[in-house]
């Protein structure tokens, strides 16, 4: 007997974005591929704090003040926040161009430089722009197939366009950029004083109670006390290090990218016409500056209708779709698309987006058998 | 009412091609769109209600990227809760994104649907273009004779019906 069941699959949008990029928890988390170094970073950071906490800082708030474990927490805290804030947001990802819109500026591109023949990869496409009585050329992405804003980079690791792009850290496994610049410059900032914090009071540690019981058998007492300056010592030439960097790069409005390529120091003397010429500005603008909305909208719902002849049968991966058998296209994207004001549907970028099948991410969650109400706002909310 | 007037206009006309107005960077990085008048609405749309559009537009984006006290504060309240405040809060930024979504539906509703154009909000186009999608008018047989874009037409109807 088979029973011809209309099922509903949730599938969002995170799910057919190309990029090399892992998504998890139903498309909230956003990272890069390689992870391997992130964790390391987590284990490195947890574990020292783990052992301070539990060693030293018992002696200590006896001896000196309960205060000092109390201000590690917070800056450990504080660390970890802005740590998972930089990993898991988009760094400010530039989607890419729709069949449409590409077919649109390569028709604008043949008008001003003419047909290349066929097999020959034409020329390098700029266009130029002033701004701020500067020339800055714009470079053709052919990977996204747009017009990269100024400041924008194509990341090879991730495979995207990222606007202010920065540089991409494996130490965090994802791109910074215009996003989630000021949580990793945070981040590096709190764990700068968390590393000089928790070496400091090592040290102190070790001399108060050398005194009483001398200094080799503190350290036969608590080993983990050498692990912890070895590793906060090595720390801290990096880290520490890479702060300060940083921190030049904000107090100029610069971005390591552009710092890397001199282009603002090069040989040809183009002033940064970013910066607004005053440090406290700079600063300001770049970490408290508005914070734009991620426009990937990872969380919209791509809605598909498949009809399925055994009653609880699986139905097929996401990236498979079936012609709808009842449904017109028209109602169908009403339905499903999450917008009122008529946006052409999405559907007709799905052929578009290459199937980037190794991007399952570890936790995948399907709900069949639910009809959907499109919700635009929740399909929206991002970090 | 208005979703049902827009969605009468989807069925009943057809994609005849789609407009892409451009951002502008002669200001910086900040989101703004060329006020250029795009030839192919010269029948179809007057010349001030479509810079209007565009320029009310822009007026928004830079109020959403206003450097300023409030959103100064805004960041540094963020800052000292660890940004943990913004799984409450709605940013300035995103609230100014609302205003845009609901003017631009408002301008659908009012001036492009009825002369057979609809707009879609840049939100959904990354920030990169204003797409200004472009109707056959089935009562005149004079449609927007754009042959030159037939083949971005045929690949915008196309994946209208197709899936």
């Amino acid at each position: 007997m088979s029973v011809m069941v209309a099922r509903k699959k949730v599938v969002r949008k995170w799910e057919k974005l190309p990029g090399r990029n892992t998504f998890c928890c139903d498309g909230r988390i956003m990272m890069a591929r390689q992870k391997g170094i992130f964790y390391l970073t987590l284990f490195l950071i947890l574990g020292t704090c783990a052992l301070f906490f539990a060693f030293e800082c018992r002696y200590l708030a006896v001896q000196l003040s309960p205060a000092i474990p109390v201000f590690a927490a917070v800056l450990f805290l504080f660390a970890m926040a802005t740590l998972l804030r930089t990993s898991f947001s988009d760094p400010g990802v530039i989607p890419r161009a729709l069949p449409d819109e590409a077919a649109f500026i390569e028709m604008e591109i043949e008008a001003t430089n003419g047909t290349v023949p066929q097999g020959q990869r034409p020329p390098p496409r700029i266009k130029n722009f002033q701004i701020n009585n500067q020339i800055v050329k714009l470079k053709y992405c052919y990977t996204c197939k747009i017009f990269r804003p100024p400041r924008a980079s194509h990341c090879s690791i991730c495979d995207n366009c990222v606007e202010r792009f920065d540089h991409h850290c494996p130490w965090v496994g994802n791109c910074v950029g215009k996003r989630n610049y000021r949580y990793f410059y945070l981040f590096i900032l709190s764990l700068s004083l968390l590393t000089i914090y928790i070496f400091t009071f090592n040290i102190v540690y070790v001399a108060l109670k050398s005194l009483k019981i001398g200094f080799l058998n503190t350290l036969k007492e608590t080993p983990g006390t050498v692990l912890e300056v070895l590793i906060c010592f090595f720390t801290l030439w990096s880290v520490v290090g890479l702060t300060g960097f940083h921190t030049f790069l904000v107090a100029l409005n610069q971005t390591t990218n552009e710092d890397i390529k001199g282009s603002w120091t090069g040989k040809n003397r183009v002033q940064n016409p970013y910066s607004h010429g005053n440090i406290v500005k700079n600063c300001c603008e770049v970490l408290c500056g508005p914070l734009p909305p991620s426009v990937l909208d990872r969380r919209g719902i791509l809605q598909q209708e498949e009809s399925t002849v055994q009653e609880g049968s699986c139905p097929r991966g996401p990236g498979v779709q079936e012609p709808p058998a009842t449904q017109g296209p028209g109602q169908a994207q009403e339905g499903g698309m999450k917008q009122q004001d008529g946006s052409i549907p999405p559907t007709s970028a799905i052929p578009a987006l290459s199937m980037s099948n190794a991007e399952r991410p570890e936790e995948k969650q399907q709900t069949p058998g639910e009809l959907l109400v499109p919700s635009p706002d929740s399909g929206r909310a991002e970090h | 009412p208005q979703v049902h007037s827009l969605q009468e206009l989807r069925r009943s006309a057809s994609l005849a091609t789609k407009v892409f107005v451009q951002r502008d960077y002669s200001d910086g990085t900040t989101c703004q769109f060329q006020t250029k008048f795009p030839p192919e609405l010269e029948s179809r749309i007057e010349r001030q209600l479509f810079e209007e559009t565009v320029k009310t537009l822009n007026g928004f984006y830079a109020e959403a990227e206003k450097i300023g006290g409030s959103s100064y504060l805004e960041g540094c309240l963020a800052c000292a809760t660890a940004y943990f405040i913004f799984l409450c809060m709605e940013t300035h930024y995103e609230k100014v994104l609302k205003k845009i979504s609901k003017y631009i539906q408002d301008q659908n509703e009012k001036i492009y649907a009825p002369r057979g154009l609809l707009l879609t909000d840049p939100l959904e186009r990354g920030m990169r273009v204003i797409e200004i999608s472009i109707y056959e008018d089935r009562c005149s047989s004079g449609s927007s004779s754009s042959g030159s874009s037939s083949s971005s037409s045929g690949g915008g109807g196309g994946g209208a019906g197709g899936r």
